[in-house]
């Protein structure tokens, strides 16, 4: 058990790489037998995940340094630098993998159903698995260059994935917009790590942190990787792809990508806190974020509200929850050389806006399943055409119910917890932004209820006459999704203090993830 | 329980309030209309008019919040025309952020 612990870091990301290069092989014998290995392989990734979790928790930060006589020693001997590939994984990294984890899982097995009719299924679990190595790639990397690889493998996988239904014209164009924008971000993230790597030859974050002497060329690096994130995790007004995609996308996608831009969100809050510092003055760079976080928002909500493509309405609240993150995080980057208004409430404002992270993974991942569903049984994803669902659908209408009480902020979802520290704490930064969130959150609620009324309420329409409940896999993907947001509703207190607040305070605390690979080195 | 800088949060408490109001929500509707038959009574009432057969009854998504809409038209046109889904555009709205995020940093100081 000892030695698991030891090696998880890269077993995480190793055995999906694995099983993505097996599934072609062993679908060829058996589809069944493809399934079970790539539902089993996640499920051992959760463990994995969890223990991980509980030993971080327990004991802090864990390094794995690859290619090292021991996977801790993070410098080698007679070296000033760490110059191996290194994972670095502190709290605020294995929160991140902990929704990756369960979002796929529950994300995989619904897919075994809604993609059974498709073609090249094989290929799908590929590419989703490669997704699932990218994403735990980038918030376990200690390594700027490592994140820019793991940037492209999620990027790849995740363009061919929303184009994988090519008989639908809107998803080829769905996912060449999204390799588009996806490769001009890279571009712009390898030319940054280009102008740190010639000024402190590192590339380490660790190093590159205690090396930073925060000159031009910095700044120019900070300004180019903090929009890059910001465009991959669909802020306005670089969100236009993301409705593109997302709408178009195999449901079990649309919820991975979801936390695919959380990882892109991960890489910001890296960069920002970490990379650049806590000890520094970050109150524009605090504003920059809010003031993306606060134009998401309402941009996003408001742009849902006409959409009648039930996916793309949701595709839009996906944009508008990102303002709520960046906003909580946003107001404690701001306040960050502050320490008395860190205290009061900069750091109940980035609890609020991290706990949202996981919120908005587990009931946007829901919601896209409950409109994957609707899919699945009517063919089409117009609301318009849609009518009295919830005679037949009743579980997944109960589904979709929680996901929009939560999303909506409405009590006693976790959404509402999430979105109830956000408000109290940036209330105390400035009014006026609680004001407009609680705007949003009512705004959220309209849409919701219109898509609810849209799709499930009213008589049974005649040409629905023969629509049946989801099948059993989808309803089971959706249901691990629904719990979640349960056990997160009833315990939020459980929650925030275990998970977290460890998550902030990583953020926080640039020195320890610092230390956690120069150790003493000035 | 999340508690807060001005007061505290806790489902429990909530839930148990839901409840109770549900209960009493539950107890007033047993003290209604007990010869209320389902059928002719239930049937909604169109000024007298027969009513609308299936299909026809239910209000479609393109016409929920039609005055809301209007009302923001101001707003609503050049938001919705700013999506154009032409990727160009995309890529410009790209460069044109990291220019204004690049001049706010060098003119701020920034970091």
């Amino acid at each position: 058990m000892d030695k698991l612990l030891t090696h998880s870091p890269i077993l995480i990301i190793a055995i999906p790489l694995l099983v993505a290069f097996l599934t072609p092989l062993i679908g060829r014998a058996s589809g069944k037998a493809r399934n079970v290995l790539v539902v089993a392989s996640l499920a051992f990734v959760e463990f994995l995940v969890i223990i991980l979790a509980r030993d971080i928790y327990l004991n802090g930060i864990h390094v794995y340094a690859l290619g090292a006589a021991s996977p801790n020693l993070a410098i080698p001997e007679h070296f000033m630098v760490p110059v191996r590939i290194i994972l670095e994984i502190d709290a605020m990294s294995i929160f991140m993998a902990i929704i990756a984890a369960t979002v796929a899982l529950a994300a995989v097995i619904y897919s075994l159903s809604f993609m059974k009719q498709e073609t090249g299924q094989t290929r799908f679990y590929t590419l989703l698995m490669l997704l699932v190595v990218g994403m735990f790639g980038m918030v376990f990397t200690g390594d700027l260059f490592n994140m820019f690889v793991f940037l492209e493998i999620a990027s790849i996988a995740g363009a061919a994935l929303v184009a994988f239904r090519t008989r639908f014209a809107d998803a080829a164009e769905g996912g060449f917009k999204y390799i588009v924008i996806s490769a001009a971000g890279a571009l712009m993230v390898l030319f940054a790590v280009g102008l740190l790597y010639a000024q402190y030859n590192v590339l380490n974050i660790g190093a590159l942190a205690n090396a930073m002497q925060f000159s031009m060329l910095d700044k120019i690096a900070l300004a180019l990787l903090i929009i890059v994130f910001a465009m991959k995790l669909g802020a306005i007004p670089l969100h236009m792809w993301v409705p593109d995609t997302y709408a178009v996308a195999p449901a079990g996608v649309s919820a991975i990508l979801v936390v695919s831009s959380q990882a892109s969100m991960y890489a910001l809050f890296r960069v920002c806190f970490t990379l650049y510092g806590a000890t520094l003055n970050m109150y524009t760079v605090g504003w920059i974020v809010i003031i993306l976080g606060m134009v998401s928002m309402f941009v996003g909500v408001t742009m849902a509200i006409p959409q009648t493509d039930i996916k793309r309405l949701m595709a839009f609240h996906a944009v508008s929850q990102s303002g709520y993150m960046l906003l909580g995080v946003g107001v404690g980057l701001a306040v960050l050389g502050d320490p008395h208004a860190l205290a009061t409430y900069g750091r109940e404002a980035m609890s609020g806006g991290i706990f949202h992270i996981i919120n908005h993974a587990m009931y946007k991942g829901l919601l896209f399943l409950t409109a994957g569903a609707l899919f699945y049984r009517v063919g089409h994803r117009d609301l318009n055409r849609m009518g009295g669902l919830g005679h037949k659908m009743k579980i997944t209408s109960i589904f979709f119910i929680i996901g929009a009480l939560s999303i909506a902020g409405i009590p006693p979802f976790n959404g509402f917890a999430s979105k109830f520290m956000i408000y109290e704490s940036v209330y105390q930064f400035n009014p006026i932004l609680a004001v407009i969130a609680m705007l949003v959150s009512l705004i959220t609620l309209a849409s919701f209820a219109k898509a609810f009324q849209a799709a499930f309420t009213g008589p049974q329409l005649p040409e629905y006459k023969d629509v049946k409940e989801a099948p059993k896999s989808m309803l089971i993907g959706m249901g691990i999704l629904a719990a979640a947001i349960v056990f997160f509703s009833i315990c939020p207190g459980l929650i925030v203090h275990h998970i977290v607040e460890p998550a902030t305070d990583a953020l926080i605390n640039q020195g320890a993830y610092v230390s956690g690979i120069m150790g003493g080195t000035p | 329980m999340i508690e807060s800088p001005s007061g505290f949060w806790g489902p429990v408490v909530w839930i148990i309030t839901a409840v109770v109001a549900l209960l009493i929500a539950y107890f007033i509707r047993s003290r209604g209309e007990k010869a209320h038959k389902k059928g002719v009574q239930s049937e909604t009432f169109l000024m007298a008019n027969p009513s609308l057969p299936e299909g026809k009854a239910h209000v479609r998504a393109h016409n929920i919040y039609w005055g809301f809409f209007e009302g923001l038209r101001k707003y609503y046109d050049p938001t919705i025309t700013a999506h154009t889904g032409i990727v160009n555009d995309y890529i410009i709205w790209f460069i044109g952020v990291i220019a204004i995020v690049m001049i706010i940093l060098f003119v701020s100081g920034g970091i």
